[in-house]
């Protein structure tokens, strides 16, 4: 046979080619089409929408917006201003703090490191961390230490280490195993292995994700404030109650600078340490 | 000298990678190991320093009993037995100094590692070696700026400065073109013929290790299927190890082989 027929198959008809489906089974594939469909149609057919309302909340949000203009940084400024202390101290301890325990939890947690009763219980300790939101721990935080940014400190602190010791434990987990093998290879001790072959493979990311978390620790130092943690989000959260609307768009214009700023140096920082 | 008692290792996936492999290598011999992908060569390598632990046998470095040792004494063998990697190996983000030193690290305590605090005779003997391999220039450059070559060259410097009695070689030269490949074989039979070293060099490439090699051991599926000198590879023997193939023509061309100049390895930064 030449090329020629080979191609075009033994009775001279072309082979027909489709890409292979997902989930094999089409029995399987169109069932699960169907539940999705019908679960989905239910919900919206359960979620009212009350247009009456609706039309009501616009021109109230347009009065609520027209009352934030213009800030007024003035009137509460010491307030802001030790507020505005208050969060940054919460979160720049909380980072550091929690970045701190969670460098033991992740290096447990990470599989290719650990013994699997370790790894176990980190990854326990991790994901009891990870369960709650911010806001959660936080109303647990206060109730059981009082009003103030004591809380919000050990709140961020505890939301810190789900994060950075899961992340952690992943970078290690992702790590080249030869590099590991070549230095543990030599007759380093583990503290040195760790040091020599894990610490520069996880170092950059580790460094980005720091500042990542103390960006978004900041963000949450606001909200965690709302229920009572201090810092910025009990200053905002007064501003509302007193209907200073001035107050509060003066607060949240400050909030979106700082995010901002940490931002910007944070994408830097982490470009330069790649 | 390195003896491999009945040394056997099964995976836990049940695959059987090495079955009842008996060796023995006396001090200053450069054996090639040689054998298809999954014959068990870097598993056999890496049984000796236990970066694999044997399922059953004995490994014997002079006459210390490696397969039965604690942490620390495992540590203090480590360091006797000089590891050469297929890709390198660098710590890619540490300065090839870093490199170079980390095999001094069985030497030194944590916190003087951790300041990169090493004794004077260890720098001065990471100068000379990476002089000798023509890299000193480059001692703050970090590993990953570096060529397959050069990381290689690294990778023997790191391998040396453990002052090893035996290099355990694992495809030094996979990832790199034919020139070089020659060059680092040259470097690594050099420095082992200088420090009286033995090794054991897994190789995929049949010419460079009949170029290079005292000895020839042939793996397949786990058992040695050939053990000799290099011109006993015939044929018949290339066809047990790897297979039917026309193995003729991989034969004749050892002879004549290039000749590279050692002058080449030290100036040539490929």
């Amino acid at each position: 046979m030449t090329p020629d027929t080979l191609a075009a198959g033994t009775f001279g008809l072309s082979r027909r080619w489709k890409k292979p489906p997902m989930i094999k089974r089409p029995l399987v594939r169109w069932a699960l089409w169907l539940a999705a469909g019908i679960y989905l149609a239910l919900a919206f057919g359960t979620m009212e929408v009350n247009w009456g309302r609706v039309a009501d909340g616009i021109p109230r949000g347009a009065r609520f917006i027209s009352g934030f203009f213009p800030p007024d940084f003035v009137s509460s400024w010491g307030e802001i201003l030790s507020g505005l202390n208050e969060s940054i101290w919460m979160t720049v301890t909380s980072t550091v703090i929690g970045i701190a325990v969670s460098i033991p939890i992740g290096l447990g947690a990470a599989k290719n490191l650990a013994p699997k009763p370790v790894y176990l219980l980190c990854r326990g300790i991790l994901a009891l961390t990870r369960s709650f939101h911010e806001v959660i721990i936080a109303i647990f935080m206060v109730k059981l230490f009082g009003f103030g940014p004591f809380a919000g400190f050990l709140t961020l602190a505890i939301a810190t280490i789900g994060f950075y010791g899961k992340l952690l434990a992943e970078d290690i987990e992702d790590m080249d195993p030869v590099q590991a093998e070549a230095v543990k290879a030599t007759g380093s001790g583990w503290f040195q292995w760790l040091n020599y072959a894990i610490q520069p493979q996880v170092m950059p990311r580790m460094i980005g994700l720091g500042l990542y978390r103390l960006d978004i620790n900041f963000r949450e130092s606001a909200v965690v404030g709302i229920v009572g943690a201090g810092g910025i989000g009990a200053t905002l959260n007064t501003a509302f109650d007193r209907y200073e609307f001035d107050t509060a768009a003066a607060v949240l214009l400050i909030i979106i600078g700082i995010v901002m700023i940490v931002e910007y140096t944070s994408g830097f920082v982490r470009q330069k340490v790649q | 000298m390195l003896r491999l008692d009945s040394l056997s290792k099964q995976y836990k996936t049940g695959d059987l990678a090495l079955t009842n492999i008996s060796l023995e290598i006396p001090n200053g011999q450069v054996m090639a190991l040689i054998g298809p992908s999954g014959a068990g060569k870097s598993t056999l390598i890496r049984c000796i320093n236990r970066l694999v632990e044997p399922t059953s046998g004995a490994v014997y470095l002079n006459d210390l009993e490696l397969s039965s040792l604690n942490q620390s004494n495992l540590r203090k063998a480590r360091r006797r037995m000089g590891m050469i990697f297929q890709e390198y190996a660098l710590v890619e983000r540490l300065t090839v100094m870093e490199n170079v030193l980390s095999g001094r690290l069985w030497y030194v305590g944590f916190w003087r590692s951790y300041f990169r605090k090493f004794p004077q005779s260890d720098i001065d003997e990471a100068f000379r070696l990476l002089e000798r391999v023509g890299l000193d220039h480059m001692c703050d450059k970090r590993a990953d700026e570096l060529s397959g070559g050069q990381r290689q060259r690294v990778g023997i410097c790191r391998a040396l400065i453990q002052d090893p009695e035996l290099l355990l070689v694992d495809e030094p030269t996979a990832s790199l073109d034919p020139k070089t490949s020659r060059q680092i074989m040259r470097l690594i039979c050099e420095l082992c013929a200088e420090r009286k070293l033995s090794a054991i060099i897994n190789i995929h490439d049949v010419m460079l290790a009949q170029m290079f090699a005292q000895r020839i051991v042939g793996l397949q599926l786990g058992e040695i299927v050939y053990d000799g000198p290099p011109n006993g590879m015939t044929p018949a023997v290339l066809t047990q190890i790897y297979g039917e193939e026309d193995w003729e023509k991989t034969i004749e061309n050892v002879d004549d082989d290039d000749v590279l100049d050692d002058e080449e390895i030290l100036t040539n930064d490929a």
